[in-house]
């Protein structure tokens, strides 16, 4: 039960960061820089290891916001890194986050073609 | 004769006029707007808890249930949008929809589904990253970046 | 220079006023559902229209409005010498396609959400200056089209603001006449592109205001009329922060706004709608002038009305590249 409140509050308080930039930089701030602020955010905390601690502590509620999608990235380059040098950091994040991109492609695709907008 | 610059009269007329919309215009909810925003993303990523403690409890890694979740997530997204209920509530939770991954499905969907009639092709096709492109493109030039940086200091 | 027809800086007067003889306005479900229903000739019950796309929508939309006017008296697209009409879409194709359909020899005018007072404005003085007899002023928009040009995807989860405005599903169209009976128009107001820097595509009432009141003020100005000489001065799609905004302004000038002001945008819907602010587009103006309001001075509830189309004169390119909206409004008195 505590995961399920520490995500709660951990993913509540990511949302609410997210609010606040919003509506204090209206209208110069829209959702596309908020998705790609967040992801840049997440890659650049999780590089100076401020990402983790707050992963261990939220759990999904650090991991589905999408600077968790930055931290997920740079983790995976960091590792092949380790393993294989520079190319590691060519393709270690695409490896990491491989799953997650190809379903967002594809079940975006399939989602798009079946349904139609509103009016 | 000293005469007004009339670049100086515009930008003393502009800020006049400022001055008169701060008075009229109604300021942002803020308080309302950041209480939805923060319970809609919670409640989000608490479900995405669920489901991760769930796949946890039948033994699976760690690493794999996260993707899993992820990827269930972003599915739900792209269903919701799909069936015209996601936008709806990003109306009221603004970045309570907009950060959580659904919120990337979502906008990943929402540019592709309009258009349909422009053709799978250059319609669907290409306007699905009108909106992911740019993110990945930032994340995957950040997260490279930081790895060339540990590569130098390393070696 | 002078020419006999201009007054002050930006008015023409009409020494043969255009008669207007017929009008209709076509509108879409949301517009039907608000407070002016019934005055509308028809309501359009699904965005489709029948088409297979918002755009195809819009532009029958248009073209069955423009055929509805011409039937009221008997005419046929034949019967009618030149159509002036515009829309939001780029490159105005509704406007252009349904001209394509009609055939009526076409002038194609963009003027944003003011087209309505621009074609009015146009046809009046072509026919004053004996070019035309018979000339169709129109304008539509389609909410989901211009939705999906001018902002975001309609499916995308994006927070709404006070100030933001919902584009009308609406057209309207009016056939002018040299000679017969109806309201005329007595004289128009060609306004200037005003920019006062406003760079927020979500509020475009403010943006458009200073160049409503620059307008009205010159109008008032070139004719040497007091304030109370019309029964209602219209603005077009303000909505309600902007229509404060110009109320404010008019207070500067020494216009007395109240109470025979109000706004087009304002107007169309009720509050419980969901429109935060109020209507915009084309057609917004289009409907009201072409329902309601037609209908009031027909009625003998008004009998001297003055129309101020305001229009918002961004592209999303150059909202992109930071650039400020930058406005225009066109003053056209409808006198019976």
């Amino acid at each position: 039960m505590g995961s399920i409140f520490m995500a709660f509050l951990i993913g509540g308080a990511l949302c609410l960061i997210g609010q606040l930039i919003m509506d204090f930089t209206k209208p110069a701030v829209t959702p596309g820089h908020i998705l790609v602020g967040y992801i840049t955010a997440g890659a650049v905390l999780s590089g100076l290891g401020l990402y983790q601690p707050l992963v261990d502590i939220g759990g999904t509620g650090a991991t589905i916001p999408l600077s968790g999608f930055g931290h997920l990235l740079t983790q995976g380059t960091l590792k092949a890194v380790e393993q294989k040098g520079i190319l590691g950091a060519l393709s270690g994040g695409a490896e990491a986050a491989a799953a997650g991109i190809t379903a967002a492609i594809v079940f975006g695709y399939i989602i798009a073609v079946i349904f139609n907008p509103k009016g | 004769m000293n005469v007004p610059n009339p670049d100086k009269l515009k930008k003393i007329e502009i800020q006049e006029y400022d001055n008169l919309l701060q008075q009229i215009k109604p300021k942002p909810a803020i308080f309302t707007n950041c209480v939805w925003a923060f319970t809609v993303g919670g409640l989000i990523c608490m479900l995405a808890q669920i489901i991760q403690n769930y796949l946890l409890s039948t033994g699976m890694s760690k690493i794999d249930a996260s993707s899993i979740t992820s990827v269930t997530m972003i599915f739900l997204g792209a269903l919701f949008t799909g069936i015209g209920i996601y936008d709806e509530l990003g109306k009221k939770a603004g970045a309570g929809t907009i950060v959580p991954i659904t919120g990337f499905a979502n906008a990943i969907v929402a540019s592709a589904m309009e258009f349909k009639r422009e053709g799978y092709v250059f319609g669907v096709g290409a306007r699905l990253f009108s909106v992911a492109g740019p993110t990945l493109v930032f994340g995957f030039a950040v997260a490279v970046l930081i790895g060339l940086i540990k590569v130098f200091f390393t070696s | 220079m002078a020419s006999g027809k201009k007054r002050g800086k930006q008015t023409v007067v009409f020494d043969n006023p255009p008669v207007l003889t017929a009008w209709s306005a076509v509108v879409g479900p949301k517009e039907g559902d608000g407070p002016w229903g019934k005055d509308f000739d028809f309501i359009i019950d699904d965005y489709m229209f029948g088409e297979k796309t918002w755009e195809k929508a819009e532009t029958k939309m248009l073209r069955e409005t423009i055929k509805l006017t011409l039937s009221k008296r008997f005419f046929t697209p034949e019967d009618v010498e030149l159509l002036l009409a515009g829309d939001l879409l780029n490159q105005t194709v509704s406007s252009n396609f349904a001209a394509r359909e009609l055939q009526i020899p076409y002038l194609g005018l963009y003027g944003a959400c003011s087209t309505m007072a621009e074609s009015l404005v146009t046809g009046s003085m072509l026919m004053d200056g004996g070019f035309f007899e018979r000339v169709v002023a129109a304008s539509c928009s389609h909410h989901y089209a211009s939705y999906r040009q001018y902002r975001f995807p309609t499916e995308q989860g994006v927070q709404s603001t006070p100030s933001t405005q919902w584009t009308a599903t609406a057209a309207g169209a009016i056939l002018l006449e040299a000679g017969g009976t109806g309201p005329r128009v007595t004289s128009a107001t060609i306004g200037k592109v005003i920019d006062m820097g406003q760079t927020d595509m979500a509020d475009m009432g403010c943006a458009m205001a200073p160049a409503a009141a620059d307008t009205i003020k010159t109008h008032f100005d070139d004719l040497g009329r007091s304030t109370d000489y019309y029964d209602l001065v219209v603005t077009g799609d303000l909505a309600k922060i902007g229509m404060a905004a110009a109320e404010q302004l008019f207070i500067r000038d020494g216009l007395v706004p109240k109470p025979n002001y109000s706004d087009c945008g304002v107007l169309l819907y009720d509050e419980t709608q969901g429109v935060d602010a109020g209507g915009s587009g084309c057609g917004c103006c289009a409907a009201m002038l072409c329902g309601p309001l037609l209908k009031k001075i027909v009625n003998g509830d008004i009998s001297k009305l003055l129309l101020v189309a305001t229009g918002a004169l961004m592209s999303p390119t150059t909202s992109f590249q930071g650039e400020s909206i930058p406005a225009i409004a066109h003053a056209v008195a409808i006198e019976m």
